[in-house]
């Protein structure tokens, strides 16, 4: 069609019906979904146009886009016809009396073939989303059978100096009494987290030279904690460690200090005792 | 009209992506036919999608008759596609040991979300159970088993009886009294088998002159159980043919009667 116009078509008021009904949109080519879509901004988005002067004239001139009226007849299920008012008729119920009440010998559907199959098919969608969203959810247990973050670790006159490994096994901590901190400067505790700040392995402490020394890739860490050699790019991080109430050890991994943000000096990474 | 002037003909934006998304190579090398809008293109739908090939390209109107076919072989392989889901998600929380079993059930109720997917699964092989039997019981009634049928109906036959087992293996991996006991008696039943039975002679004639090729219990029942009582072996074994060996045996014979439906003339209809 090459004598196409620029002339708006008056299009027909949207309606209560499913906009898709009309025949008219089978005619686009090109599938289904860029057809609704189009005929969606078609409709909707369009400014109201006046009922322009040329609308005959363009009417004349693109017979494959026609608009038909709202009420044009539909094909059903059965192969019968019905109108899209047919198809809405719940919708304007109250707006005439006429309407109101189905006509008994009326024997078209209430919904047309295309309603029922975008129905079933949001409601399958809808289904399918929920039943993947759920089945997200069930891989994230409520409950988990993993030793606690925080423990207490016997009363400081259990401990000597040095390195002490007896918590190592089920809490992967070292708690560490040293009598002059290298950040504190002072005498007391501190709880190391055993897992290598390269990829997470556990470090072996190697008393004889003094260090931990990761199996994985050799990292070694001073007993401080500080990286000096391998690829580990940052130092261990240690544990809070606190006295409980009862005098004990406290040991609490969900709280976190590293060295390389200044976290160290916080009172809660050292026990001075 | 006077300012009425004559453009080129413009496409929509959407026409024009549409236009665009169908000649790319990904879409074609997907969508291997046209527009279904012929005989023809519609049955090229069908052919080249292999979840849609497993569909006949035509069914008869009596194929889709709910009072003739009640659909009881659509709703059993639902269940089972469904079994296989909820079964796959339960196998993430479940260890099949003499520790962890029972209390990775109750953990599965208690501990994780969604505490009805193991009663899913539970009701589920029931409602499974169920259709296949009455599934059999329609073909049997209208006389669908009859040639050319009856290859298919021996397939079905082995599939319930699959189905059963999946049901009776499935029973042991709650491990509580109702499952321990209720397969001792089960296959206490299997030691009374002809020939593999506890009265032999099946292992014995296993044996190369003196030396016996099997040395602990020799029966079927052990083969069942791993051991001479349901215990550690019994569940590990009924674990790993619940989970694996019975689903791919199924899984198989499925595909050949749902391939033997079709060769065979499609689902019967009235005559």
């Amino acid at each position: 069609m090459a004598d196409e116009t620029k002339a708006e078509v008056p299009k027909a008021p949207p309606t209560g019906a499913n906009p898709a009904a009309t025949p008219q949109h089978r005619q686009v080519p090109g599938g289904d979904a860029p057809a609704t879509a189009a005929a969606a901004a078609a409709t909707g988005a369009r400014p109201a146009a006046p009922a322009a002067p040329a609308a005959a004239g363009a009417q004349a001139a693109r017979p494959a886009a026609a608009p038909r009226p709202p009420a044009a007849p539909i094909p059903d299920l059965g192969g019968r016809t019905t109108t899209a008012a047919a198809a809405s008729a719940k919708a304007p119920a109250a707006a005439t009396a006429k309407t109101a009440t189905r006509d008994p010998d009326d024997t078209s559907p209430l919904l047309t073939r295309r309603a029922w199959m975008g129905l079933a098919w949001g409601a399958f969608t809808a289904a399918s989303a929920a039943a993947l969203a759920a089945t997200g959810r069930f891989m994230f247990p409520n409950v988990l059978n993993e030793p606690p973050q925080q423990f207490k670790a016997g009363f400081p006159n259990e401990y000597g100096m040095g390195v002490d490994e007896r918590w190592k096994e089920k809490f992967g901590v070292w708690i560490v009494r040293t009598p002059d901190d290298l950040v504190a400067h002072a005498s007391g505790f501190y709880a190391i987290i055993s897992t290598c700040t390269h990829l997470g392995c556990t470090p072996n402490y190697l008393s004889a030279e003094s260090k931990f020394k990761c199996p994985c890739h050799g990292s070694g860490f001073r007993l401080t904690g500080i990286n000096f050699e391998g690829p580990a790019p940052r130092p261990l991080e240690r544990a809070r460690v606190v006295l409980a109430d009862d005098g004990q050890i406290l040991v609490d991994k969900s709280r976190k200090f590293q060295w390389e943000l200044g976290q160290w000096t916080d009172p809660e990474a050292f026990l001075k005792a | 009209m006077a300012d009425t002037k004559t453009v080129a003909p413009k496409e929509r934006a959407g026409t024009r992506f549409w236009n665009w998304l169908t000649e790319t190579q990904v879409w074609k090398s997907i969508f291997r036919h046209d527009r279904p809008d012929s005989d023809r293109t519609r049955v090229l739908v069908m052919l080249s999608n292999v979840f849609l090939h497993l569909h006949p390209v035509r069914i008869r109107k009596s194929g889709v008759k709910l009072r003739y076919t009640w659909c009881m072989g659509g709703l059993s392989f639902f269940l089972f596609l469904s079994l296989t889901l909820t079964g796959t998600l339960l196998m993430f929380y479940y260890r099949p040991t003499l520790e962890y079993a029972y209390t990775d059930i109750v953990g599965l109720r208690e501990h994780v979300p969604l505490g009805i997917m193991r009663e899913m699964h539970r009701w589920g092989a029931h409602a499974m159970v169920i259709t296949v039997w009455l599934h059999m019981f329609r073909v049997f009634m209208t006389g669908s088993y009859k040639p050319p049928r009856e290859f298919n109906w021996s397939v079905g036959v082995i599939m319930l009886v699959l189905t059963l087992l999946l049901s009776f293996t499935g029973y042991l991996l709650p491990w509580d009294q109702l499952a321990i006991w209720a397969i001792t008696v089960g296959s206490n039943m299997a030691r009374a088998t002809p020939f593999l039975g506890h009265e032999g002679p099946g292992a014995a004639l296993l044996r190369l002159g003196d030396v016996p090729l099997i040395h602990a219990y020799d029966d079927a029942r052990f083969a069942l159980l791993g051991g001479s009582f349901v215990g550690e072996g019994a569940l590990l074994r009924f674990y790993v043919l619940h989970c694996v060996g019975l689903p791919l045996a199924i899984g198989v014979l499925m595909a050949v009667h749902f391939w033997r439906v079709r060769k065979d003339g499609g689902i019967s209809g009235p005559l």
